[in-house]
C-alpha cells in the first residue's frame, strides 16, 4: 500500500544552482514542482493506473516511488516487497551472454540468486530463446533483446510492482503472451501502479485510473470516468466544436512538420457530433513537406474501449496524395456511410508522412460523438449500449 | 512484510546495512565487471597477468639498467614489481571507480541500489588483477632466489593492501561523485596519476629522499607507506613504521572523507549524470 503525502521533485533547481556555478555565481535559481500535493493510496491487490499527457509529472512520481529521485517534501509508506519496472532490460550487456544478462538483470530488478535460479527455466521458456542461451546478446535480434528482458521482469515476485510502458515489445504474438502475464499477475492478487498511454491496456488491466496533470491529480476514481477525463484534457477543442489543433498534441511526436489542423465537417461546418450510417468528411492540413511531395495518410477510428473499427489508407484505395508547391495541402476525406454505431465517444489516430512512409502518428488525435438515429426507418432506436459496426442494409427472414 | 518509508533525505552515514541487503547485487555487480573486462580480448584473463610484466621489463630496462636508479639492495625487477603491485590496484582502480558512476548512468536513472556497489565493484575488480599479478610475483620472488619469511611478507601484503585499497576506493567514490558534477574530471584524472607515479616510490626507493620532512610528506601519499612496507618484508630494511602510520592515517581518512562525501551526493546522481 502506498500512501503519499505532499511529495514533490523540485530537483531541478539543482541543476541549475550548478549551471550558475559556472556562469560566475549568477543566481537565477527557480523552482519547480514536477509533482505537488499529490495524495493517495493503493490498497492490496488494487491496479491502479496513472495517467497524463506528457509533462504531468507522472514519470518524476514513478522515479519518487521507485526511489531514484528522494522527495523534497512529503513521504510514502510503502508495505511489502516492491519492484519498479521503469524500463525491461536494464542494465543488459552486449558482450554478457543470455544466460549472463537474465542473472545479472533479475538481481537489480531486486530478485535473489536463488530465485533466479528456480524460475530460469521458466524464464528461458517464455522468452522463447534458448538456442541463443550461451550466445553474446549482441548477436540477438532487437525483438529477441526485448523478450528476453520482458521475460526477466515478468517473473518478478514482488507484493508490489510500479511498471511503465514496458509493455507490448516485440512481435503480435509475443505481444499478446505480455498482456496476458500481465494480466494474471494483475489477478493474482499483487498491487500494481501501472503507468500507460494505452487506455485498452488500462481498461483490461487496472481496477482504478489517477489522472494528473501539472503535477496535480486532476481525477482519482474509476477507470471509465477516469479515461474520459484524461480525453477531456488531452484532446479538449477550446475554440470550436470538431476543429483540433494537432501542432501541440501529446502524441505528436515531431511538432514542426506534417499534420497541423483537422476538422470534422458536418453539413459544411465543423462538428464532433454525427450519425450512424451517414456521411462522415474530415479535412487535414498539413504543412512542411518537401515541395509537390507524395504524402501518405491513414486514419483509424476506434470505439471507446479503443477497438479499432475503420482502418484505411490512401494507399488502400489506390489514390496518390500530393503537396502543393510548398510541401502543404488538405487531405480531404470523406464516408457516405460512417460504419459505426453505438454509444459514447469514437476517436481516431492519424499517420501522416511522405513517400508511403508514415513519418508521425498521432493517438487519439480526434474524437466525435454519435447521436441516435433511427438507422433501419422503423420509428426506432437500437440500443446505443452496443458498440458495433454500422451494417448497411441488412435483410432477415423466414424462407 | 517490509514496510519502508520514501521520504526526503536527511541522514548521513555509511548506509553499511543496506550494503548488507543488497550484497547479492553487489556480487553479480563484481562478477558481470569481471567478466565484461576481458571479453572479446583474445588473450583474457591473461592480460591481467601481462600488464604488470611488460610494465616491469620496461622500467627494468630504462630505470634499473639504463638509468642505475638503486633498488635497496633487492633485485630491480622484483623492486619494481612490487611497487607495481600496488600502482597498478591505485591506477586503474582509480579510473574506473572515478568512471565508475558515469558509465552506469542508464542502470542509476532506471533502478534504485545503494550507489556504493558500483564504484566498490569496480575496484574489486582491479583486486582480481591483483589476485592474478600476486601468482607472477610470487614466482618471481622463487626465481630470484629471495629468502623471505612468510608470515612477514603475508602481513606485509595484507596490510599494504588494506591502505592501497582504503585509498583507492576512498579517492575512487569521492572522485566519482564529483566527475558526476563536473566532468572536467575527466580530464584531469588521467593527468593526476601519471604525475603521482613519480610521486609515488615505484621505480625508486625512498631511501633516496633524505629528509625526515620530506618523507613524512611523501607518505601522504598512503601508497608511499604501502610500498615501502612491502619492499622492507622481501629485504633487511627495517619499515620506516612512522611512515606507514603516516599512510595508514591517510588512507583512513581518504576512505571516510570520499565515502561521506559520496553518501551526500549520490540521491542525486539520477538527476545530473
Amino acid at each position: 500500500m502506498f500512501k503519499i503525502h505532499h511529495n514533490a521533485g523540485g530537483y531541478l533547481s539543482l541543476r541549475e544552482r550548478l549551471s550558475g556555478l559556472y556562469k560566475l555565481g549568477k543566481n537565477n535559481d527557480e523552482d519547480f514542482w514536477a509533482v505537488k500535493d499529490v495524495t493517495f493510496s493503493v490498497n492490496p491487490g488494487e491496479s491502479k493506473a496513472v495517467i497524463g499527457r506528457n509533462g504531468s509529472g507522472k514519470s518524476t512520481l514513478l522515479k519518487i516511488l521507485s526511489k531514484i529521485t528522494p522527495p523534497t517534501k512529503g513521504k510514502i509508506i510503502t508495505r511489502g516487497r516492491m519492484a519498479s519496472l521503469l524500463e525491461v532490460g536494464t542494465g543488459f550487456h552486449p558482450e554478457l551472454t543470455g544466460r549472463e544478462n537474465i542473472f545479472f538483470n533479475g538481481s537489480l530488478l531486486g530478485m535473489k540468486k536463488k530465485e533466479i535460479e528456480n524460475k530460469f527455466d521458466e524464464i528461458v521458456d517464455f522468452s522463447g530463446v534458448e538456442k541463443f542461451l550461451d550466445t553474446p546478446l549482441k548477436h540477438y535480434s532487437s525483438g529477441m533483446q526485448l523478450r528476453l528482458a520482458f521475460s526477466v521482469a515478468a517473473f518478478l515476485d514482488s507484493e508490489i510492482l510500479v511498471i511503465d510502458e514496458v509493455l507490448a515489445v516485440g512481435d503480435m504474438d509475443f505481444q499478446k503472451k505480455c498482456l496476458d502475464k500481465i494480466e494474471t499477475v494483475t489477478k493474482s492478487g499483487r498491487t500494481i501502479l501501472f503507468v500507460s498511454h494505452n487506455m485498452a491496456a488500462i481498461r483490461a488491466l487496472c481496477s482504478s485510473v489517477l489522472v494528473l496533470d501539472k503535477g496535480q491529480v486532476r481525477y482519482h476514481g474509476d477507470v471509465a470516468h477516469g479515461i474520459d477525463h484524461y480525453m477531456s484534457i488531452s484532446s479538449s477543442f477550446e475554440e470550436q466544436p470538431g476543429v483540433f489543433n494537432l501542432e501541440q498534441h501529446p502524441s505528436k511526436k515531431i511538432k514542426q512538420s506534417g499534420l497541423v489542423e483537422a476538422r470534422l465537417i458536418r453539413d459544411g461546418k465543423p462538428n464532433y457530433l454525427f450519425f450512424p450510417g451517414g456521411p462522415f468528411k474530415g479535412e487535414f492540413d498539413f504543412a512542411g513537406m518537401a515541395p509537390d511531395a507524395e504524402v501518405g495518410f491513414r486514419m483509424v477510428i476506434k470505439d471507446s474501449y479503443f477497438q479499432s473499427m475503420v482502418n484505411i489508407t490512401n494507399h488502400d484505395l489506390g489514390l496518390r496524395l500530393q503537396a502543393n508547391k510548398s510541401g502543404a495541402g488538405t487531405v480531404v476525406f470523406e464516408m457516405d456511410v460512417l460504419p459505426v454505431y453505438g454509444d459514447g465517444t469514437y476517436y481516431i489516430d492519424l499517420q501522416f508522412g511522405d513517400e508511403a512512409k508514415y513519418k508521425d502518428t498521432i493517438e487519439n488525435a480526434l474524437s466525435f460523438k454519435l447521436e441516435p438515429k433511427d438507422v433501419f426507418g422503423t420509428g426506432k432506436f437500437l440500443n446505443p449500449k452496443i458498440n458495433t459496426v454500422f451494417p448497411g442494409k441488412v435483410t432477415i427472414n423466414v424462407q | 512484510m517490509v514496510e519502508y518509508e520514501i521520504k526526503p533525505v536527511a541522514k548521513l552515514g555509511f548506509g553499511v546495512d543496506e550494503l548488507w541487503r543488497y550484497r547479492e547485487l553487489f556480487y553479480f555487480y563484481t562478477w558481470r565487471d569481471i567478466k565484461v573486462r576481458y571479453k572479446q580480448t583474445f588473450f583474457g584473463f591473461a592480460w591481467a597477468v601481462m600488464q604488470p610484466i611488460l610494465m616491469m621489463v620496461l622500467f627494468t630496462f630504462f630505470f634499473g639498467k639504463k638509468l642505475g636508479v638503486p633498488s635497496d639492495s633487492i633485485p630491480y625487477p622484483i623492486f619494481v614489481f612490487t611497487g607495481l603491485l600496488m600502482w597498478n590496484i591505485f591506477s586503474s582502480g582509480l579510473t574506473s571507480a572515478s568512471n565508475s558512476i558515469i558509465n552506469n548512468a542508464h542502470i542509476i536513472k532506471k533502478i534504485y541500489f545503494p550507489r556504493l556497489i558500483i564504484p566498490l565493484s569496480s575496484v574489486m575488480v582491479t583486486l582480481f588483477d591483483f589476485l592474478m599479478a600476486l601468482s607472477i610475483y610470487l614466482v618471481l620472488l622463487f626465481y630470484y632466489g629471495i629468502n623471505v619469511n612468510v608470515f612477514e611478507v603475508t602481513g606485509a601484503l595484507i596490510l599494504a593492501l588494506l591502505i592501497t585499497a582504503l585509498t583507492t576506493f576512498g579517492l575512487g567514490t569521492f572522485l566519482a561523485a564529483l566527475n558526476i558534477k563536473y566532468r572536467d574530471f575527466k580530464y584531469v584524472i588521467p593527468y593526476t596519476i601519471q604525475v603521482l607515479l613519480f610521486v609515488s616510490p615505484v621505480i625508486y626507493p625512498v631511501s633516496i629522499v633524505t629528509s625526515a620532512w620530506a618523507k613524512y610528506l611523501l607518505a601522504i601519499n598512503p601508497l608511499s607507506g604501502a610500498i615501502t612496507l612491502l619492499r622492507s618484508a622481501i629485504s633487511d630494511v627495517p619499515p620506516d613504521w612512522n611512515m606507514v602510520l603516516i599512510s595508514a592515517c591517510c588512507a583512513l581518512v581518504y576512505f571516510i572523507g570520499g565515502v561521506l562525501y559520496f553518501k551526500s551526493s549520490e540521491t542525486y546522481f539520477a538527476d545530473i549524470v
